[in-house]
């Protein structure tokens, strides 16, 4: 077995663009879960309308890229309104009703014939991010050293870009709750009647969070439609949602690094595990999985990932940068 | 237990000590019947009614409550008492009625503008904040942080001075209640006494008028009972109204001002405390006798 590979791969693409996008999307899930204790189901729907937001401004109305990542987060925001005035007054399990049913409505709708004049339907929009690697400064060449390869200019430019994204926004995240802000928030997960007796509009605390929260998972839309110079409605389905959940809970739901942390770890694990399984089949040692054909390295890759899960949450329950004392108060 | 001139050092934001003193007094020369009005009423209500579908959980006619004092809601079980608090305090919205709070109509004001208006209540079961500490908890009570609006939030040179501020009266306030050494541990780790003083003390970290306390007393040992009594009448001394619903008819007696007694969600007797302990309406309800005589026909006496 080649260590070397398992490791750099794992590396690879711990850091890569798509645990950049997963680790945005976790933070504003944090922000909605983790600090205020709403139930979002449909994150995915904020990443979708981020990217779609970019990509049809850029594609159908010829804007800029800027324009299509700022009309993106707008969307966004939007999003984040609309579901809150009708839900948030309500017990919390409309806001997961409500959520989860419109990122689907909203995937089915984008993929529809009627909206193709717009989103060009299940083909999706692609020659995105040009203008985007016009400003890279990095000099062509490929970047990296031993176990630690990053690859092209083109691909550092956006780990870089995505890096910096992400330590802006755990800045705002963190100025935001060591204030009295993050504090009413808290409040809110903790018990909103008590927030409510005490002389706070939990509605409007809410919304402010489902907004933030929803405008970061926009950010992690616009950022994936870069990435993947396109978009195609399929990518967005519920397991972006259940996996960036999955993310949350294994870095620690409501601490500032947690998201970024479990991402780097989910990445590395789901695709070290891939690799560790490829090569364990190439060796021919394991006769089972290869009996059920080369698709059951996929499927055994994610029982495994599914293991090492059912381990963390029976060890530390409260995710790796939880704190023990305060899980155990429970809620 | 601090000394009194310590207490004072602490303003809780209740009425005028003089004119709370003089509210009370004034309410001996109130004639003990439901609805009656009272000279100086914080709380005048009118008409509050609350329906559930068909079961109407409370219909009180007219209800004051004379400022400075404190009044015991008390009644059998399902007798609406939690239901007018919450009716009151804006959790459940009326049926019908209005009802003033300070001159002001608070009838349709949401919750949070209840208590911003100073009508601070506290729930049956505690609602500690668990998983944050008894500090944060005092703070987050405090009214008009600057800092609890998303954009001041980021520049800590707005709201760090006033933050300041409302640590030292939190701090304060919770010497007062002795739980000063607990200010960093989680609410969470607090035994369920404790619970009940960090709420009263938190209530009070919103500068209340009038605090609302709804079975301040339930599953407190008996030593602790004695030391919330105690908080209870020093608020009052200091300008506070509190309003509590109890069980405990010996606590009822003990410290309450005026009585109100509820049943089946209608005012059947109100009071001083002697009073009502002899109110053959207030015995009734408890025991259910008048409904047992009922049903004995025409020839059952009362």
């Amino acid at each position: 077995m080649d260590l070397i590979e398992v490791l750099s791969f794992a590396f690879r693409s711990a850091v890569g663009p798509l645990a950049i996008t997963f680790a945005l999307a976790a933070i504003g899930l944090n922000i909605h879960y983790g600090y205020t204790g709403l139930l979002n189901i449909g994150q995915v729907a904020f990443v979708m309308v981020g990217a779609y937001g970019l990509a049809i401004t850029v594609d159908v109305f010829g804007g800029s890229h800027l324009v299509g990542a700022l009309v993106g987060l707008g969307l966004a925001v939007l999003l984040a309104v609309l579901l809150a005035v009708p839900t948030l007054r309500l017990r919390a399990d409309y806001l997961a009703i409500t959520t989860i049913s419109v990122g689907e409505v909203l995937r089915l709708a984008t993929r529809s014939s009627q909206a193709a004049p717009l989103t060009r339907g299940a083909d999706g929009i692609a020659g995105l991010g040009g203008p985007f690697y016009a400003l890279n400064p990095i000099p062509p060449g490929d970047y990296g050293f031993w176990i630690f390869q990053l690859g092209s200019e083109r691909r550092v430019w956006l780990i870089l870009v995505g890096w910096a994204l992400i330590a802006l926004m755990c800045l705002l995240v963190w100025a935001l709750m060591r204030s009295p802000w993050g504090r009413v928030l808290r409040a809110i997960r903790e018990d909103e009647e008590a927030a409510r007796s005490l002389g706070k509009n939990v509605f409007s605390y809410k919304m402010q969070a489902l907004v933030l929260g929803g405008a970061i998972g926009g950010l992690a839309g616009v950022y994936y439609a870069i990435q993947a110079a396109g978009v195609a409605p399929d990518t967005f389905d519920p397991r972006i949602t259940f996996y960036a959940y999955v993310i949350l809970i294994l870095g620690g739901p409501g601490r500032v690094l947690g998201p970024v942390l479990g991402a780097l770890i989910f990445y590395a694990l789901f695709q070290g595990a891939d690799v560790v399984l490829r090569q364990a089949s190439a060796q021919g040692w394991l006769p089972l999985v290869d009996w059920f054909g080369s698709q059951a390295i996929g499927a055994t890759r994610l029982a495994l990932v599914g293991l090492v899960l059912m381990l963390l949450m029976i060890f530390r329950p409260q995710g790796i940068l939880g704190d023990r004392r305060e899980m155990s108060l429970g809620a | 237990m601090p000394a009194p001139d310590e207490r004072a050092a602490i303003p809780l934001g209740g009425d005028d000590l003089a004119v709370a003193q003089r509210a009370r007094a004034q309410l001996a020369e109130v004639a003990p019947e439901p609805g009656v009005p009272k000279p100086d009423p914080l709380l005048r209500a009118e008409g509050i009614r609350k329906a559930f579908g068909g079961l109407v959980a409370v219909d009180t006619r007219h209800l004051e409550v004379q400022r400075g004092t404190i009044p015991a809601l008390i009644g059998p079980n399902g007798a609406g008492k939690t239901t007018l608090f919450n009716v009151l305090t804006g959790f459940d919205r009326r049926s019908e009625g209005r009802w003033e709070f300070g001159g002001q109509d608070v009838s349709q004001a949401a919750p949070h503008r209840v208590a911003q208006r100073g009508m601070v209540r506290t729930f049956q079961l505690t609602k500690a904040l668990t998983r944050m500490t008894v500090l944060e908890n005092m703070r987050l009570a405090a009214t008009g942080q600057r800092g609890e609006r998303f954009l001041p939030a980021l520049l800590p040179r707005t709201w760090r001075a006033q933050e300041r501020e409302h640590t030292e009266r939190a701090l304060a306030l919770l010497e007062r209640f002795g739980l000063a050494d607990k200010a960093d541990d989680f609410a969470g780790e607090l035994s369920g006494g404790q619970r009940k003083l960090l709420e009263m003390a938190r209530a009070l970290m919103v500068r209340p008028r009038m605090i609302m306390l709804d079975e301040p007393m339930a599953g407190v040992n008996p030593a602790l009972t004695q030391s919330l009594l105690e908080h209870i009448t020093d608020l009052r001394d200091e300008g506070l109204t509190v309003v509590f619903v109890e069980h405990d008819m010996d606590v009822v007696m003990g410290i309450s001002d005026w009585v109100v007694c509820l049943a089946e969600g209608q005012v059947i007797a109100e009071g001083p405390p002697e009073v009502i302990g002899d109110d053959q309406a207030v015995i009734d309800a408890y025991l259910g006798t008048r409904q047992d005589l009922d049903d004995l026909g025409p020839g059952g006496a009362r």
